[in-house]
Formats: C-alpha cells, structure tokens, sequence
C-alpha cells in the first residue's frame, strides 16, 4: 500500500486558518490501513482544528467527509461534489495522488495536502509500516530470492552487499535497517539457489522508473 | 462551564470503575455531580475520536478511569487506553488545548472511596484550569 504520515498540526492549521469553511476529506483505501488518512483520521482533525479554532477565537466551521478512493473518478460522487464546492478549501488526507486527483477533479476549489505521502509499504506489524518496493517499474525480485535490493538497500545495490553490513544490520542505521543483503544471502542459501548470487546483475532499467520522467500506464484493451 | 462548574465526562469501566462509582453510591459517599459517567464494557473501547468529540461537544475535562494495572477484565483494555490517553493529550496539546484536562485513572471495583476521591481531585483541577486567564 501507499503509506503516509500526518502532516504537522500547525501546518495543516496554517491552511484551515485561511478559510473559514474547511472540508476534511478522507480517502478509504491505503492511508485509511496504515491509519494516515482515513475516517477516524478525519474525525480526529476535524476536532483537532475545531477545538484549535475555538482556543484561538478563529472562525472555522470544518466539514468531514471520507470516500472510498480519491485517485479514482466514480467514487467523487454527487455528494461529494456538493461538500467540495461549497467548502472554501479541502484539506486531503489521502496520498499525494489523491490529493493531485482532487484537484483535477475540482479545478476551482482549493485543495491542501494533510498528510505526508511516505513509500510502498508493508504491515510489518500492528502500527508499523516498512518500505517494501519504490516502483521501480522494472522488478528484479525473482533473482534474489523475493527480497528487493532496489528498496531495502540503502544503496539500492544490485551486487551487494557493500562494506557497510556489519551483523546483518546496515551501517546507515545498524539499529532498525536489516542489511537487505544479508536477508538475500540468507534466502538464497534456504532455497539452494547461492550459485545465482555468483552472476553480475546488470544496473537497472531506469528508463522505467523517474529518470523516465512522469510515467503512465496505457492499457488499450481497456480504454473507452 | 456553567455557573463556575465544570462539566466533565467520565468514561468508565464497566467491571472496575463503574462498579466503584456504583460503590461510592452505596456507601453514601459525596462525589461532585458534575461528573456524567459513560459506562463501556472496558477502557480498551477508548479512542482518541471519542475523547475530542467529548472536548468538542463542550466537556472541559475529561476523565478515563479503568482497571488496575493487571486486573483488567480483558487481559490488556485499561493499558491500551492508557497509551490512546497519552496519544489524546498530544492531540491537544498540538490543538493549544489544556492536555491536563484529561486523565486516566486505574481504580478497582472495591476502591469505592477511591473513585469520589478522585473525582473530587479532578473536578477541582478542571475547575482551577477553566477559571484560569492562561492556557485552558
């Protein structure tokens, strides 16, 4: 899923004080699993900025509303539409391409980011969220065993591992990154497959990732 | 805050605290009727939603009493509540709202005493907040 963090309180009040009608828009999908963004999110703001409101004698009436996905056209729907246009601004809590999507949607209304969109990640355990994959857009997880090199590797090394692993920790932070190589190494060995650790992998494809610029999928079986 | 009293929420457990405000009722004992109880099968049923949509609505504190620590019905409710207590008052700190304003408090079903203790504690701090100039 896509994960994110909430923005700080002052920032996202910094945008409600310039309005007076604020709409808090929550996004259903993957900021409401890893409890970013989602309807209990929503009604913890929307408390947040009232109760901040009242504290500091600013005029802000909020709205709340959540709606299954906001990086997808159907689910704006005509009560949402309704809520959108008649706030005077949005604060999003969905990822950056919800909050982008909105925007797209509704051009004349004003649209702010209430959440930090972080990476790709994986429910590790409860309440802890870890990057698993950066999009790459060319995967290379069937040579190492199904651990990503790309994303876990502080280096995003292809033929690790550097000198930097030390006891199976990264030196970047030795206390909370595992060495991805040596869950690589590891891996491998379980499956009988080291003698593939043994070939240079070739760099990887970045004309399928960001230096590709802005990237789009087209699937022509599917357009209308 | 009418008339100079505070108006807090308590939510209460339904195995411990609720059954020592029940106690402190049998026994007689004077505990500040400010307080309006909410009774939950368990502190574990606290969210930090629940506690600002209190502060929201116009409570001017906001009380969580559970279980000893160890003791709680279902194994480990009052300790969660605990951590989303800590988590609330972040919440309002960041909102510029008092966090003293909220407290939570582990009281057994027998510590009738104990819960108008401490509701008469936490009556006066709220009331000593509200009636302050500075940071309520």
């Amino acid at each position: 899923m896509i994960t994110a963090e909430r923005k700080p309180f002052e920032a996202v009040y910094e945008f409600a004080r310039r309005h007076q009608k604020i709409l808090v828009l929550g996004c259903g999908t993957c900021v409401t699993v890893c409890m970013a963004g989602g309807e209990k999110e929503v009604d913890a703001l929307a408390s947040q900025i009232t109760l901040a409101a009242r504290q500091k004698d600013d005029n802000i009436t909020v709205e709340k509303h959540t709606i299954e996905r906001q990086c997808d056209q159907e689910f704006f729907d005509e009560q949402t539409s309704r809520k959108i246009k008649q706030a005077d601004a949005v604060i999003s809590l969905a990822c950056g391409v919800g909050v982008q999507f909105c925007i797209e949607c509704f051009t004349d209304s004003i649209v702010y980011p209430g959440v930090d969109t972080k990476f790709y990640g994986a429910n590790t355990e409860q309440g802890i969220w870890a990057e698993r994959c950066i999009g790459c857009g060319d995967c290379v997880l069937e040579k190492f065993g199904g651990l990503c090199p790309v994303a876990r590797c502080s280096k995003s090394l292809l033929n690790g591992p550097c000198g930097g692993s030390a006891e199976g920790k990264c030196e970047v932070d030795p206390e909370n990154i595992d060495c991805v190589w040596q869950l690589i190494y590891d891996r491998m060995e379980k499956l009988g497959r080291l003698d593939e650790l043994e070939l240079n992998v070739p760099a990887n494809n970045w004309t399928a990732g960001r230096d590709g610029g802005p990237r789009k999928i087209v699937r022509e079986d599917i357009t209308l | 805050m009418k008339n100079n009293q505070p108006d807090i929420i308590a939510f209460c457990c339904h195995y411990c605290a609720f059954t020592a405000a029940d106690l402190a009722g049998t026994m007689r004992l004077q505990y500040p009727a400010n307080i309006r109880i909410v009774r939950l099968p368990c502190t574990g049923r606290v969210d930090a939603n629940m506690i600002l949509q209190a502060f929201v609505e116009g409570a001017d504190g906001v009380m969580v009493a559970g279980c000893e620590e160890g003791s709680c019905h279902f194994i480990l409710g009052n300790l969660r509540a605990l951590k989303r207590v800590t988590y609330a008052k972040k919440l309002l700190t960041e909102a510029g709202v008092n966090s003293e304003r909220l407290e939570m408090y582990h009281i057994a079903a027998s510590q009738g005493p104990l819960f108008a203790q401490k509701s008469k504690e936490f009556t006066e701090r709220i009331a000593n907040i509200m009636s302050g100039s500075a940071n309520k």
